[in-house]
């Protein structure tokens, strides 16, 4: 794949695959007395998936919200598409924004909206102007891409663990993001459910050519979904490399997470 | 006395905190962009869907304001200035108070839960990223919404308890009903009136404003969730009393007592 498919109402942004799309530099954050990132560094080709493993609270999610501008870092640059997040004002962040997708933690999802206005509210929020029966048409996408198109008038709460998931993932796709951000995509879902996440997240990325930057203690989703591994540790990049190469390490540290 | 300190410290900084959330609340309200759809949503939430329980109490506490006084104005041998001083009481004082107490309780809680519950399932956050100021979208509309209608809702909770206060009137007496409304308007003054009417607002804004910023600071999962909306309602009832207090003043200060 040559270029990656975007919305044609968005900024744009065109990306050729191999290209550094989002670029860390010494990135340092800070709560108190506790360092949670300290001059972390991290690139992300096009096209790439890479997951960031860490244990608990070792500043992984810190890291995703700092990406993203909802953390303001305390030093350091995090470049994506060109652009230093940090120095960015609101237009010019919402702009990356439309690039760049957020699947959270928890989901996320409007309680008070049913699946359909979820899934229009990025749309509709970034002032997209696109006539309803596109906005429909984009919407029976984004649910057919994640195989729920029949849930488009359910509430969130009437969904399943693994329904809700989806569903939060099709919000994250219908801006049709060329970088998407994965926080715990897994966590709290059973082992089943937690591989047909992750076989969905390979799918899309597969077929939109986007990249992803994964956040994850789950081995089965590092094996499974991910190019190459970045290691938090200590608030730094402790070890980079394959799933297979660091499985092969024999660091006492990276040796934890294997066994 | 070391936990007394420390009481101290946290109340002030949140005192703190809250005023800085109250002051960035007027500093965003009239800037665009403007979410007049929420906030007309808001208004049918936080007005329309009170107003059953507002007219209930105001009803039921009509009737019984009614029963209890009609005693002591016989002894005093002025029974036929019931409805007047019925009226006086309800407008001036009980009907505003009452309704701010309610409010509280229904609206106060619920901004306070749902902002909490979107807090800690980082729903504040997706909005964001999707492009939405959270505190304009959420906390801006609601706390107008408040402020506008907690003032409709008293002026139709007063007509209701009135309602009831007739009713009162009719069961251990007899007063026909053009009488009892000439008998309430014509002892209402402008004194009685607008400071009701304008304390009420304060009053609105107090409620929004402590369920947005208890909601909106909710941390601790859904423990925190339940805390904001209970302490939501609890200082914004205080609130409401300190506010009548202040509005007591105000107006013996400019004459309309």
């Amino acid at each position: 794949m040559e270029t990656i498919q975007t919305l044609a109402v968005l900024p744009d942004m065109p990306v050729k695959a191999g290209e550094v799309v989002m670029r860390i530099t010494g990135l340092y954050k800070s709560f108190g007395d506790n360092h949670v990132l300290s001059d972390f560094n991290l690139g992300l080709l096009a096209g790439e998936n890479v997951v960031v493993l860490g244990k608990s609270g070792s500043g992984k999610s810190v890291l995703i919200k700092c990406i993203i501008g909802l953390l303001q870092p305390d030093g350091g640059t995090i470049e994506v598409f060109g652009k230093n997040i940090p120095d960015l004002g609101h237009l010019e962040l919402d702009q990356v924004r439309m690039k760049v997708g957020f699947l959270f933690q928890s989901n996320a999802l409007y309680d008070s909206m049913t699946v359909r206005e979820n899934l229009e509210f990025p749309l509709r929020r970034h002032s997209i102007r696109l006539p309803q029966e596109e906005v429909n048409e984009l919407v029976r996408h984004a649910l057919d891409d994640v195989g729920l198109v029949h849930t488009v008038d359910r509430m969130p709460a009437e969904l399943s663990g693994g329904m809700r998931k989806r569903i939060a993932l099709a919000r994250t796709l219908i801006l049709r993001p060329s970088i998407i951000l994965y926080d715990e995509p897994t966590t709290g879902l059973d082992p089943i459910t937690a591989k047909e996440i992750i076989g969905l997240m390979i799918e899309i990325q597969e077929k939109y050519g986007s990249s992803s930057l994964i956040i994850s203690h789950d081995m089965n989703c590092v094996r499974m979904a991910s190019d190459r591994v970045v290691m938090l540790i200590n608030g730094s990049c402790y070890a980079e490399g394959t799933y297979d190469e660091l499985k092969q390490s024999a660091d006492p540290e990276i040796k934890k997470f294997f066994e | 006395m070391m936990v007394n300190t420390q009481n101290w410290k946290q109340w002030l900084e949140e005192a703190g905190e809250m005023s800085r959330f109250t002051g960035r609340f007027f500093s965003q309200w009239f800037r665009p962009r403007y979410e007049v759809t929420e906030f007309f949503r808001q208004c049918f939430i936080v007005g329309y869907r009170s107003l059953p329980l507002v007219g209930l109490t105001g009803f039921i506490m009509g009737l019984v304001l009614t029963l209890q006084l009609r005693p002591s104005l016989i002894d005093y041998g002025v029974e036929s200035q019931l409805p007047a001083m019925v009226g006086i009481a309800i407008v001036r004082e009980v009907g505003p108070v009452i309704t701010a107490l309610i409010f509280a309780g229904k609206i106060g809680s619920s901004i306070g839960a749902e902002l909490g519950s979107m807090k800690v399932t980082e729903q504040i956050d997706a909005m964001e990223v999707s492009g939405t100021n959270p505190f304009k979208y959420l906390v801006v509309t609601r706390v107008l919404a408040t402020t506008l209608m907690l003032p409709v809702l008293v002026m139709l909770g007063d007509a209701i308890s009135l309602y009831g206060s007739y009713l009162g009137v009719n069961i251990r007496g007899v007063t026909s009903f053009d009488l009892f409304w000439t008998q309430v308007f014509d002892n209402l003054s402008f004194g009685d009136v607008v400071p009701a009417f304008v304390k009420s607002f304060f009053f609105g804004f107090a409620v929004g404003m402590v369920g947005c910023f208890k909601g909106y600071h909710s941390h601790k999962g859904t423990e925190g969730v339940g805390r904001s909306a209970n302490s939501a309602v609890v200082l914004s009832s205080i609130l409401i009393f300190i506010i009548d207090l202040v509005a007591v003043q105000v107006t013996d200060i400019l004459g309309l007592n």
